[in-house]
């Protein structure tokens, strides 16, 4: 017989107690001043509103222009030796370059090897050597690019002072950004859309755009477009924006301007080549455009200066913005956006909860008419269960989400299951002529292998569930496992109490089943 | 406080006498399924085919004629307009061209916006690329293949082989016509649809795994009784526990389903029609299949390996 020791009662209701304990701050109005360990269930950005951005980093840019610079130190190192060569290209898998001298090919990868580390050189049997990174290099760049990347999201969408946002990566070459509360993104995609590559580059007043464009651009000049026009700019930037330390609005003649401060190498470079071209125009880059290209009036030693430009306050306000969170490694696109409004999200908690109340009272009254006294003590385990749920979920700092809530409802309905399982049987120990206490025993023992196995069936579906769903999926399947766990406790354990108890205490003559 | 007298009342319906009938229920519906499939195929969400989605909510009904002419601005050829709700405040804005990437989606979002302005709640915005839609759909697939195959190996372990494929039966089934369902009424498919299947599968093996227990166990009990008596004492041994069981999870569903709100609609659904579903087949296509078998003879050699004596 079923024994109610102390030790196994003081445990189940211990179990009950913290579960409970745990659930309590769900139903707290005040909710921001509980301690760390003692917080409610996370909602889901389907339930408080709110923006979701998933980022891929363009990583191709990054390995062609990795690649391009190493096309540039190839020719150099090409020149230096005095090798000739034909066919010198570089995409973002490798640089290819074709040497039809024996001997010239060999000094050449032995020189091409000290260029970077990781590199590796290929030497085909047509006399074209590939350079190119090796995967071990390619997925260490790879990382410390993602890594980058999440660093200056975080720093750029902190400035705009967002409350609690989320910023992780996901995958290789993904960054998740989760802006609770957030109802229109588009300011921050467009903030995140751009690199905020800077730099500043010498006008090459030699030659024209118009000179370039018919072919006598020197191999040390490009050509990039931008604030009205198009510009013969040296290669070789004069200091880049990885020195900047500080970049702030400000304003000159009324209108506003972006003021700038480069750090101690930065200030020192930038001061010497103002001081070697005065009269010399600088063009400031940013992205591959032109921001705006003035003459140098004099030497400005300070490290630091001002950016002019068509710039209203709000355009000033965002390049001040990306200057200081500085530049992104690569290039991010938006390849999947949810944004909820706070207003749905509402609807969504009160319909939610609505639902969840009107299938407990319905499934709560319905095992009352069906079973009476046991369908009471049902109802009594249907709560406990309902707040070892919340509880298990809060503590396991769970994100609660729509179709998290249909997998509590669903629970409900569901965990009424093993009671009905133990009941029926119950009743037809009865039938057979047992006892009343054998026969509540044999209820309880009979109906567990059942039990255990048609819940075993819908816990599958949920690790499943779990493992390959994404956002308000993964909800619905962390509630729906953790619900069908905890109701097997409550309906298998704390029934058993229940029914223990009063069999103990009233000694009734016959089951009311 | 006792209402219900039929739940504790003993029953002792002939199931198997409309094993036939259903039988051809079964097939017929199976094999509108797959015409469904063919024909009309699914229509996917946003999910899974990529695309924007935009709801929209004015404190006025909203005119969709002149919605629909200020959307003429966007130059997108897919666009699709849909009022929601039945306040005709709420419209939903749908894109699902293929052709449409990641750049062009967003462009088209913040166009969307600019042309409507401000006068207008959105309620809700969603942006799937082609490449995340498809792998949300390969995820998806995965999911569902993954949890299929992990219910029939857990079938398989547990019961003797006319059992397992008994279940396995019912529960293609049940995913079949549903899924049928879905295609035919061109509901929604999408993450949260395949959830509702993956419920709908734990749901539904679970039922059949309490009656076959049953059926198991009195093979054990009544070793004289004739089968088809067995498998109907067995049906009705429990028909109690499957009725109370489907009602309380139905009443739950059901108030999903009315109150739960739009977004849980074609979810909810699912599930709802799941369980009646999955009810019915664990008595008409998981038991009535059992029948087709000698169960005593396939107990009694339960250690021989089913795939070694063909003979």
């Amino acid at each position: 017989m079923y024994k109610l020791s102390t030790s196994r009662v003081f445990l189940i209701l211990a179990i009950c107690a913290v579960g409970i304990f745990f659930a309590v701050p769900n139903m707290l109005k005040d909710k921001d001043s509980l301690p760390k360990w003692w917080q409610p269930v996370n909602l889901g950005l389907d339930l408080q509103g709110g923006s979701n951005l998933l980022l891929q980093v363009k990583m191709d840019d990054v390995l062609k222009e990795r690649m391009s610079t190493i096309e540039d130190s190839v020719r150099q190192v090409l020149r230096d030796n005095r090798i000739r060569y034909k066919n010198l290209q570089a995409n973002s898998d490798g640089v290819t370059v074709e040497i039809e001298n024996a001997g010239s090919r060999a000094t050449a990868i032995s020189k091409f090897s000290k260029i970077d580390d990781g590199l590796e050189i290929v030497e085909d049997g047509n006399n074209v050597i590939t350079i190119k990174y090796s995967d071990f290099a390619i997925n260490q760049l790879k990382a410390k690019v993602v890594d980058q990347s999440i660093e200056i999201v975080r720093r750029r969408i902190d400035e705009l002072g967002t409350k609690e946002p989320v910023i992780q990566g996901q995958g290789r070459d993904r960054i998740v950004v989760q802006l609770p509360g957030l109802q229109n993104p588009e300011a921050v995609k467009v903030l995140l859309g751009k690199t905020a590559k800077m730099s500043f580059h010498m006008v090459d007043s030699r030659s024209t755009a118009a000179d370039a464009r018919r072919g006598m651009l020197s191999s040390s000049s490009r050509l990039v477009s931008g604030d009205g026009g198009t510009y013969v700019i040296s290669r070789k930037p004069v200091v880049g924006g990885e020195n900047l330390i500080d970049a702030q609005v400000a304003y000159q003649d009324g209108s506003p301007v972006v003021s700038f401060k480069f750090n101690t190498i930065g200030g020192k470079k930038f001061g010497e080549a103002t001081k070697n071209n005065v009269g010399e125009r600088l063009a400031i880059v940013l992205d591959n455009e032109v921001i705006s290209a003035p003459t140098i009036q004099s030497a400005i030693l300070g490290g630091s200066g001002v950016i002019t430009g068509n710039f209203d306050v709000k355009s000033a306000n965002d390049l001040a913005l990306l200057l200081r969170s500085g530049a992104l490694p690569a290039p991010l696109e938006v390849i999947e956006e949810r944004t909820v409004g706070a207003g749905l999200g509402a609807d969504s908690i009160k319909a939610g909860v609505f639902a969840s109340i009107i299938g407990l009272i319905c499934v709560v009254l319905f095992m009352l008419a069906a079973y009476g006294l046991f369908g009471l003590f049902t109802t009594i385990t249907v709560f406990i269960n309902l707040f070892l749920m919340l509880g298990v979920l809060s503590i396991m700092g769970a994100t609660l989400t729509l179709p998290g809530i249909a997998g509590v409802i669903l629970t409900i309905g569901m965990a009424v299951d093993a009671n009905v399982l133990i009941f029926e049987r119950m009743r037809e120990e009865v039938k057979n002529g047992r006892s009343t206490r054998d026969a509540a025993d044999a209820g309880f023992t009979e109906a567990w292998r059942t039990i255990l196995d048609s819940n075993l069936t819908t816990l599958v579906a949920g690790f499943v569930l779990f493992y390959f769903g994404t956002g308000p999926v993964r909800g619905f399947a962390v509630t729906l496992t953790v619900g069908v766990l905890t109701s097997m406790f409550t309906s298998v354990t704390v029934s058993r109490l229940i029914i223990t108890y009063w069999l103990n205490r009233f000694k009734p003559k016959k089951l009311p089943i | 406080m006792k209402i219900f007298n039929w739940v504790t009342k003993d029953t002792n319906f002939n199931f198997m006498k409309a094993a036939k009938p259903t039988f051809i229920v079964s097939t017929l519906l199976v094999i509108l399924s797959f015409v469904s499939f063919a024909v009309k195929g699914f229509n996917y969400g946003i999910d899974f085919s990529g695309g924007i989605l935009i709801e929209i909510e004015s404190p006025e009904a909203i005119d969709a004629e002149s919605l629909r002419k200020q959307l003429t601005e966007v130059k997108l050829d897919d666009l699709n307009i849909q009022s929601i709700g039945d306040s005709g405040q709420e419209f939903m804005i749908r894109a699902q061209a293929e052709s449409l990437d990641e750049k062009a989606q967003m462009a088209a979002v913040s166009e969307i916006k600019n042309v409507l302005g401000s006068d207008y709640e959105y309620k809700r915005v969603e942006l799937v690329g082609p490449q995340v839609g498809s792998e949300l759909k390969r995820a998806g697939l995965l999911a569902s293949v993954g949890a299929i195959l992990a219910i029939s190996l857990y079938i398989w372990i547990r019961f003797e082989w006319q059992f397992a494929l008994g279940a396995m039966i019912g529960l293609f089934h049940d995913l079949i016509i549903t899924a049928g369902l879905l295609s035919f009424f061109h509901l929604d498919f999408s993450l949260t649809t395949v959830a509702a299947l993956l419920t709908l599968a734990g749901y539904s093996v679970n039922d059949t795994v309490v009656t076959y227990d049953r059926i198991r166990e009195n093979l054990q009990k009544f070793r004289r009784m004739p089968q088809t008596d067995l498998l109907n004492k067995s049906i009705n041994d429990i028909l109690s526990r499957t009725i109370l069981t489907g009602l309380t999870t139905l009443l739950a569903a059901g108030a999903l389903f009315i109150w739960g709100g739009d977004a849980l609609r074609s979810f909810s659904f699912t599930i709802v029609w799941g369980i009646l579903i999955g009810t019915y087949s664990s008595i008409y296509v998981c038991g009535t299949f059992l029948n087709l078998f000698d169960l005593r003879a396939a107990q009694d050699d339960k250690n021989i390996n089913p795939f070694g004596n063909v003979d």
